[in-house]
């Protein structure tokens, strides 16, 4: 029993021992685990905590870019052409509102929401995250955002937001020249480095001054950080950076008379331009028929797009500065400048006109069926007798009369501030050849001799064209931009030097007087067409160039009357002059496309809107009288202006 | 025989045992039971809804549920051990009938109100049915290989049936938490060697029987961050949170990572994720630091025991509670695959809490009745005996 007892607790007493040896084995295995869980930990939060902490930053902080302000532009005394409108948005959070369903119900109360319009709502807010707000309606009238604000307190999670948007004050009167905005294309944001145009509140130019100066319009964009949660929802704001609004452009257009203008134009296919003779500034740029560039900012249907893009008079073209016409008559100045500097003949060298020339067996009419008799230079110019013309054309050849025409501007693009320009043609013998493989014919510069032919021009080039005869030889450039101001402060003052061109002041006086006697000399083909008030008495010249030969069978059956064919065929009309004829200030081209005669139909707009430049005078009035004066103090603010403080 | 009979005549009263409670051990539990309140306020971003308040009531009534055991009479342990880890699995069958599946798996067994996973109970009736069997065989019988074919069943069983569920973390813990008892119980190292073998042979079986998400997440923990926002995403988040606490952490309600949710389940697997964002390395080591010593003081409460199956029970409890703060642990820094384990007396979860206790309560009573011999065949279930 003893023994058996010792034996007992012995045996005990050993698997004590291993029981205990192996606890102590089991401890330290734990410890050591744990010292190695430790040693992870301390690389993890001190040796990797820079690392880690970076990316906890990354995960929380998101940056998120703050539309700038575009920048806006102003007519020459400061009228916003295109400025930035506070648009009231209707949104609702799905979170907040509950039941979408009842929340929509209770908002078509006072907003008429049509079936589909909450349809689709409701589809977007099963789409989207819950706590992103969705736009109901954007642009909300005064009356339906107090109604709105009124009962607010039912209507939980629907909220009035205001954003930008842009609105354009003239809207079809100006569009040629501000253009329009529009989101920007996929093109638009793999071309461009800027992110900023891929936010969906930001537009882009589209077309005029808002597209040729977009990056200047645009500014600088701001910065948000924001911390967000792993779901993207926006805890709060960390930081914040405004950015810099775009740059406000002044144009030199005068807006009253561009409007003047455009009523002057009506609703014929034409192009019209207004010079100041001295500076180059354009006070006034048409192309007619128009659009309403406001369309495009509430979104165009594709209906109303593809009534203008098949309008047949294309509104969507400017033809003010990418409308080609052959000048006809009012081009025949040049060849008159042209024929005085090689003294081929002098002013009074004269041509007798029958009503047409034979060169070879081809007949080339004169616009008169008799003919205008004996014609000088002037006399030539005042009647615009094409035999004349034809005959110094042929003196003188199509070199010298393109190398004048060049120098007056013409063959190549003025360099307008404005996208879509075009630079006309000017033919030489070298381009005969190089582009159609033939060489050229005398025929062809008999042709030129009267502006026709292949010659073209814009309503620009011509205006240009007649500004510098006007002016007296100085080779002024068109400028649209006066000047460009950042954050309140003129930064740009846009001038274009200008030379002079070296013509020979005897000469030009010689063509100027015919230009007067165009208007002001019975027999002139605008004498009707004149201003009668002295004080304000113009220059000019018609022209009516042909858009379809005119075949001898209908010559002699006299059947080639312009309102007698379709009005594709009939001719451009055009007018080109300056006013006032002693100390000219202002030149004026009009181009009416199928139009019929210069002299009846672009003469009496043309006197018309040289008229109403000289009654209104603005390039004699100080062009920028403070531009911002009259607006709001808040708007002035929101643009960095310095704003007196009320005391 | 008689000098064992003499033990077991020695008897407590219920003053004594309450008196003999260690109280210090007790004071050990409630740290980190404590911590985890903060943490489940913090994560609620300082309300005590939805998670501290039901956590500290499962700790009220787990606290009671402790002391009773504490204080059960040693003999009825050992009587019901086998019955316990009977009821623990029939209830684990019983999860496979008619358990609620959640997430692809079967966990949970619905009775009345009350949810229960008898995965959890498991640990603790495996312990005990092992604990009893070891405490019943002769020394001499250690070294025979034949002894260990019934434990080895008592464990591949309840192994087999968790992974069923499936719950491969659980699995794989049960079979670790039954090994330690074996090697605590004395059996030979070169025969745990071929066990270990044995069980590396296994491993591509296993992995035939994994779901695809089991799969997946094993791959993930291999390589992270080359999925960093599939499925490593949780690891790289949770890692992110660690490291940016730095060494004293943001703060509490400040941990960026976990109050924006970029870091799962953070009331959950991943508390100690968000503890050492928010209180840094210096509040992850102090709480390393208490498991150390729960740990250790469990240990030396095993060893204290006069009797077998008082030591195999209250290490094998330890050793069960080791396991999962460090799988835990290694698991949210990323040395480990994502199993789903949580961390002990910390992590929300109700059944979680109530084991834990279970087990505390039978480390308790462990001590409580250290002096208590008993013999190793109060009623035998050996097949032979050379006595």
């Amino acid at each position: 029993m003893g023994i058996l007892g010792m034996k007992s607790k012995s045996k005990a007493t050993s698997i004590n021992k291993i029981v205990t040896r192996r606890a102590f084995i089991v401890g330290g295995f734990q410890f050591a685990l744990l010292a190695g869980a430790v040693g992870r930990l301390y690389q993890l939060q001190v040796l990797d905590a820079d690392r880690y902490k970076m990316l906890a930053d990354e995960n929380r902080i998101n940056l998120q870019l703050v539309a700038p302000l575009r920048g806006r532009i102003f007519d020459r005394f400061g009228l916003p052409l295109a400025e930035n409108k506070q648009n009231y948005r209707l949104i609702i959070i799905p979170e907040q509102a509950g039941n979408i369903k009842v929340a929509l119900k209770a908002l078509s109360r006072l907003l008429l929401l049509s079936e589909y319009e909450q349809q689709k709502i409701k589809k977007e807010a099963l789409l989207s995250k819950n706590f992103l707000p969705i736009t109901v309606r954007e642009n909300l009238s005064w009356r339906e955002v107090s109604r709105i604000e009124v009962s607010s307190p039912e209507l939980p999670g629907i909220n009035i937001e205001v954003g930008d948007s842009r609105y354009y004050q003239f809207g079809s009167q100006a569009v040629h020249l501000v253009g329009y905005v529009g989101l920007a294309t996929k093109q638009d944001i793999n071309k461009e480095k800027d992110p900023i145009i891929s936010l969906p509140s930001v537009r882009v130019g589209k077309n005029g001054i808002e597209k040729h100066f977009e990056t200047k319009l645009r500014g600088k964009a701001g910065s948000r950080q924001v911390e967000i949660n792993a779901f993207g929802r926006v805890i709060r704001e960390l930081a914040r950076d405004d950015g810099l609004p775009g740059d406000d452009h002044v144009l030199t257009i005068d807006m009253g008379l561009q409007s003047y203008a455009m009523s002057t134009l009506g609703d014929e296919s034409a192009g019209c331009v207004v010079l100041d003779i001295h500076t180059g500034d354009i006070l006034t740029l048409i192309s007619s028929p128009s659009y309403d560039p406001n369309m495009f900012t509430t979104g165009i249907s594709q209906g109303q797009w593809d009534l203008l893009l098949n309008h047949p008079r294309f509104p969507l073209t400017n033809k003010a500065i990418s409308g080609l016409y052959p000048p006809g008559s009012t081009f025949k100045m040049m060849v008159a400048l042209a024929a005085l500097e090689a003294k081929s003949i002098n002013p009074n060298t004269s041509f007798f006109c029958q009503g047409h020339i034979t060169l070879g067996d081809t007949k080339f009419h004169c616009w008169r069926r008799g003919g205008h008799g004996t014609v000088t230079m002037e006399s030539a110019i005042q009647k615009s007798c094409d035999v004349y013309f034809y005959e110094v054309a042929k003196l003188i050849g199509i070199e010298r009369i393109g190398e004048m025409a060049r120098r007056f501007g013409l063959g190549n693009s003025v360099g307008i501030e404005l996208p879509g320009e075009k630079g006309g043609l000017v033919p030489s013998k070298e381009w005969k050849q190089s582009v159609h493989g033939t060489p050229w014919q005398l025929g062809e510069t008999l042709i030129a001799g009267i502006g026709q032919g292949y010659l073209l021009a814009t309503p620009l080039q011509l205006a240009v064209m007649v500004a510098r005869i006007a002016n007296g030889g100085v080779a002024i450039s068109p400028r649209l931009i006066q000047s460009v101001y950042r954050a309140g402060k003129i930064i740009e003052h846009t001038k274009k030097p200008a030379q002079t061109m070296n013509i020979s002041p005897a000469d030009l006086a010689i063509i100027q007087r015919g230009m007067r006697q165009v208007t002001n000399s019975p027999g002139g083909t605008a004498y009707k067409a004149r201003i009668q008030n002295s004080k304000y008495l113009m220059a000019g010249k018609t022209g009516s160039s042909q858009v379809k030969r005119i075949s001898e069978l209908e010559r002699e059956q006299g059947g080639y009357k312009n309102e007698d064919r379709p009005w594709r065929d009939r001719d451009h009309a055009l007018f080109v002059g300056y006013a006032p004829i002693d100390s000219p200030r202002y030149a004026v081209a009009v181009v009416v496309e199928h139009g019929g005669a210069g002299s009846s139909v672009a003469a009496p707009m043309a006197r018309d809107i040289l008229t109403e430049v000289q009654r209104r005078d603005p390039a004699r009035k100080e062009s920028v009288r403070k531009p911002f004066a009259t607006l709001p103090d808040e708007i002035k603010k929101s643009y960095g202006y310095p704003v007196a403080k009320k005391s | 025989m008689s000098l064992a009979g003499k033990h077991i005549q020695r008897d407590l009263n219920f003053i004594e045992r309450v008196f003999k409670i260690n109280w210090v051990f007790i004071f050990l539990i409630c740290c980190p039971a404590s911590l985890g309140f903060l943490m489940l306020y913090s994560a609620a971003d300082g309300n005590i809804e939805p998670w501290a308040k039901a956590q500290m009531i499962r700790f009220g009534i787990g606290f009671f549920l402790m002391l009773g055991i504490a204080i059960l009479d040693f003999r009825i342990l050992l009587k019901l051990a086998y019955w316990f880890y009977g009821a623990s699995i029939i209830l684990l069958i019983a999860v496979e009938l008619l358990g609620d599946t959640a997430m692809g798996a079967t966990r949970w067994i619905s009775i009345g109100q009350v949810q229960l996973q008898p995965s959890e109970l498991m640990k603790i009736g495996l312990i005990l049915g092992l604990a009893k069997y070891f405490h019943g065989i002769n020394f001499e019988d250690i070294g025979r290989l034949r002894v260990y074919i019934i434990p080895f069943f008592l464990i591949l069983l309840p192994a087999g049936l968790v992974l069923k569920q499936p719950d491969l973390g659980t699995a794989i813990l049960l079979i670790l938490a039954g090994s330690s008892i074996f090697f605590l119980a004395g059996i030979r190292i070169w025969k745990m060697a071929i066990a270990l073998c044995l069980v590396i042979g296994i491993v591509p079986v296993i992995w035939q029987f994994l779901r695809d998400y089991q799969k997946v997440r094993v791959l993930n923990f291999l390589d992270p961050e080359s999925d960093a926002l599939g499925a490593g995403y949780h690891i790289l988040q949770s890692k992110i949170a660690l490291g940016s606490g730095g060494i004293f952490g943001k703060g509490l309600m400040q941990g960026s990572q976990t109050h924006l949710n970029f870091l799962p389940e953070k009331q959950t697997d991943f508390i100690f994720t968000m503890l050492a964002e928010e209180l840094g390395l210096v509040g992850a080591l102090g709480v390393i630091f208490l498991y150390m010593l729960i740990i250790s003081y469990g240990m030396f409460i095993g060893l204290k025991s006069s009797t077998q199956f008082g030591k195999l029970l209250a290490m094998g409890i330890m050793v069960t509670f080791f396991l999962y703060v460090f799988v835990n642990i290694s698991m949210v820094m990323g040395i480990l695959p994502v199993v789903g384990v949580p961390l002990p007396l910390i992590s929300y979860g109700g059944s979680a809490m109530l084991t834990l206790m279970l087990g505390f309560g039978l480390v308790l009573n462990v001590w409580v009745n250290r002096e208590f011999r008993i013999g190793r065949r109060p009623n035998s279930i050996l097949p032979h005996s050379n006595i």
